[in-house]
């Protein structure tokens, strides 16, 4: 028998029960639904992951006073004094493969302009700190480096810091007090959004670092130093030399730890991708066990189905169906079942990631990719559950089949 | 008593059904219980043949095995010269389709389904055409009376009209034998005559080999051969001797209109 012929057979006999059709998709349709939406939801994470990262800068590598290590003194980067302008001159110098790189000394301080007031961290550095990290001003300039080795009390807004001083006006040229000192507003940075770690990057003063180090931290080391690599393999490339040189001159001796953490931006990239991976995979599978739930509910259907037209079955042996007709009959009202199912499952999915963006202001991102798996998984969960019931009728004898009550 | 033997593995040239010493055994673990017991028998292209026999002698197992539902447990049977009784599901349900039609005592049409529909049914599985199908159909439909009904559904037909639907599907694929047990078990006398009616005249007309169980001894009385059972076993296999016709029956017959005048008359004293 043809195939339009079955798939005609089957959407009659669907539409026999529409109620008990419509509830049986459901739970195709809401299994669906859920990988959709989970699978989106867990993707527009790894996209915000992806741009948290982007926004590192280019090839950058990252090293930070302190050990990197759980359980070391990692959190008590402010107190280890091991890093220094001078390893980073150092680096500049015997790493070739390193291009650039910015200190930086972090700071929380309030500041104030006019009658509004706003906490935030003043991170001193340098001017290519801006270049390495890929942030231009919209608006004004960064100071020079000639600021940066007077010491000067200028400063370069990040967006959310300017936006609340400066609600009506713009700053360039303002003069305002961080802690006690008057500072000068030279620029306004673009915005950058959100970290790896999720904290505001705009929420935040940036100064020349040795203002920074003597007016405000009071302190003669450095925090961090931004690194950028000649290209991204680089920047891989980059981490055993820099920790050979830093650990000689911090003259640490072999089997001891590092005082001293480096980073990369693909390192960070990947570690990333491998948890929003995990996330996705782990959301992916509980919703699809949602899914396996609805397969059971086709079987379930599927043989109540059975057990109803057993005499119909054996009125199409009678006249000529084989075995195999039987079995196709049944299996393909299975798998339209569940396909139907998974179209409005994809529907309803697409609707689900579509209403989450808009209220929580979380990014969905919709892969084809994971509507064709939906599809076919769906379908496959017709096969599937659908099998053993299909079966099951082709199995039945003619003469008993015709004698069901 | 008409002895049928035939010695040759080949059926004649006439010659559409050949059993050859068939049983068929149940086995209920317990007990086996014999239905048919060594049956042989030949029935010829054009016969119309009425099974008789008292409640379990073993009729509807032998309609079963005629018409491929069934494999005999011992015994060969050759069904239009080829030998049937060791075929496969597939090559059976195939025969049933194009060789064999099927009358059930229950009708057995397809609820909610258009009486063209359940005609059509035997055509979907010989892979006919959608409109050669449609057409054969309603060809069918006409030949058993029925052309206007092709849109009712069984729900809205009568018993009679049902019966008829079923034989038209038995015809549509143009089969060499109707096979129908008990056609009118649940009909009332009139309407078993209208049915005897239709199978005389495809059994005349188109030379339908048409093999029919019955408990009625008058229904029988409209086959041209009666064969009657006992306890699995053929007992006695004679030409019917004062064959009723069934289109003079029914002329004798009052009509349902006047069978419902009586019935008002009646009502009325
Ligand atoms: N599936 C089965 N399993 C076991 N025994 C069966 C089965 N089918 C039929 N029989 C037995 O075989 C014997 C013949 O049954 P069959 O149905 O052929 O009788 P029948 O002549 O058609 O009777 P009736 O006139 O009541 O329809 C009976 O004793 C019956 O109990
Ligand atoms: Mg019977």
């Amino acid at each position: 028998m043809d195939f339009l012929n079955i798939f005609r057979i089957a959407l009659r006999a669907l539409a026999r029960n529409k109620m008990r059709s419509a509830l049986t998709m459901l739970g195709i349709i809401i299994g669906v639904g859920a990988v959709i939406a989970t699978v989106s939801i867990g993707q527009g994470a790894e996209y915000l992951v992806q741009q948290g990262i982007q926004s590192m800068g280019t090839n950058a590598v990252f090293i930070s006073a302190g050990s990197g290590r759980p359980g070391g003194a990692r959190m008590g980067f402010w107190a280890v004094k091991s890093l220094t302008l001078d390893d980073l001159q150092a680096i500049l110098r015997e790493v070739p493969l390193v291009r650039e790189a910015a200190p930086a000394v972090v700071s929380r301080s309030q500041v104030v302009y006019q009658n509004q007031n706003w906490n935030t961290g003043v991170l001193g550095t340098t001017p290519n700190y801006f270049e390495i990290r890929a942030w231009p001003v919209q608006a004004g300039s960064v100071f020079s480096q000639e600021e940066v080795e007077y010491a000067a009390n200028v400063c370069v807004l990040g967006t959310t810091v300017a936006n609340y001083l400066f609600p009506n006006e713009s700053p360039i040229g303002k003069t305002i007090r961080i802690g006690t000192l008057p500072f000068r507003v030279t620029g306004v940075l673009e915005s950058k959004g959100q970290s790896v770690m999720g904290d505001d990057q705009d929420d935040r003063i940036f100064a020349p670092f040795t203002t920074v180090q003597k007016k405000i931290a009071g302190i003669t080391w450095i925090q961090f130093i931004n690194a950028s690599a000649v290209t991204q393999e680089a920047s891989v490339a980059a981490v055993r030399p820099i920790t050979q040189l830093l650990r000689e001159r911090h003259h640490i001796r072999a089997g001891e730890d590092d005082d001293f953490f480096v980073r990369t931006q693909s390192e960070v990239a990947d570690l990333a991708d491998q948890t929003s991976q995990v996330m996705t995979l782990l959301l992916g599978s509980i919703a699809s066990v949602s899914l396996f739930v609805g397969g059971i509910g086709i079987m379930n259907i599927m043989l109540v189905s059975v057990t109803e037209r057993t005499r119909e079955i054996g009125v199409r042996m009678a006249v000529g169906a084989t075995p195999a007709d039987v079995q196709n009959q049944f299996l393909v009202e299975a798998v339209t079942l569940s396909m139907l199912g998974g179209v409005m499952g994809i529907a309803a999915g697409l609707a689900g990631s579509a209403l989450i963006s808009s209220f929580l202001k979380w990014p969905t991102l919709i892969s084809g990719k994971a509507i064709i798996i939906a599809a076919l998984f769906s379908a496959g969960v017709g096969v599937f559950f659908g099998y053993y019931p299909a079966h099951k009728a082709a199995r039945l004898d003619p003469i008993e089949a015709l004698r069901h009550e | 008593m008409k002895e049928l033997q035939t010695q040759s593995g080949g059926a004649g040239a006439g010659t559409l059904i050949r059993l050859d010493r068939v049983t068929k055994t149940y086995d209920l673990g317990e007990v086996q219980v014999h239905a048919l017991r060594g049956i042989s028998l030949e029935i010829q292209r054009g016969e119309f043949v009425a099974i008789m026999g008292a409640s379990g002698s073993g009729k509807s197992t032998l309609m079963n095995i005629l018409g491929c539902l069934d494999r005999p447990t011992s015994g060969r049977y050759f069904l239009d010269g080829v030998d049937v009784s060791g075929m496969s599901k597939e090559e059976l349900a195939r025969i049933r389709n194009r060789k064999l039609g099927f009358v059930f005592q229950h009708f057995n049409l397809l609820a909610r389904t258009s009486a063209l529909e359940n005609v059509e049914l035997p055509t979907v599985y010989a892979g006919v055409p959608p409109e050669e199908r449609t057409r054969r159909a309603r060809e069918a439909l006409e030949r058993v009376g029925l052309g206007e009904r092709a849109e009712h559904h069984p729900s809205q037909l009568s018993g009679g009209q049902q019966q008829r639907v079923a034989i038209a599907r038995a015809l549509v694929n143009n089969p060499q034998i109707v096979l129908a047990d008990e056609p009118t078990g649940n009909l009332d006398s009139r309407t078993s005559v209208e049915i005897m009616e239709i199978l005389q005249r495809l059994n005349e007309e188109q030379e339908l080999t048409v093999v029919i169980v019955t408990h009625e001894t008058d229904i029988a009385h409209y086959a041209k051969r009666a064969i009657e059972f006992r306890d699995g076993r053929v007992r006695r296999d004679q030409v019917i001797e004062k064959r009723l016709v069934a289109h003079e029956v029914l002329a004798s017959l009052p009509t349902r209109e006047e069978m419902d005048a009586e019935e008002e008359t009646e009502a009325k004293v």
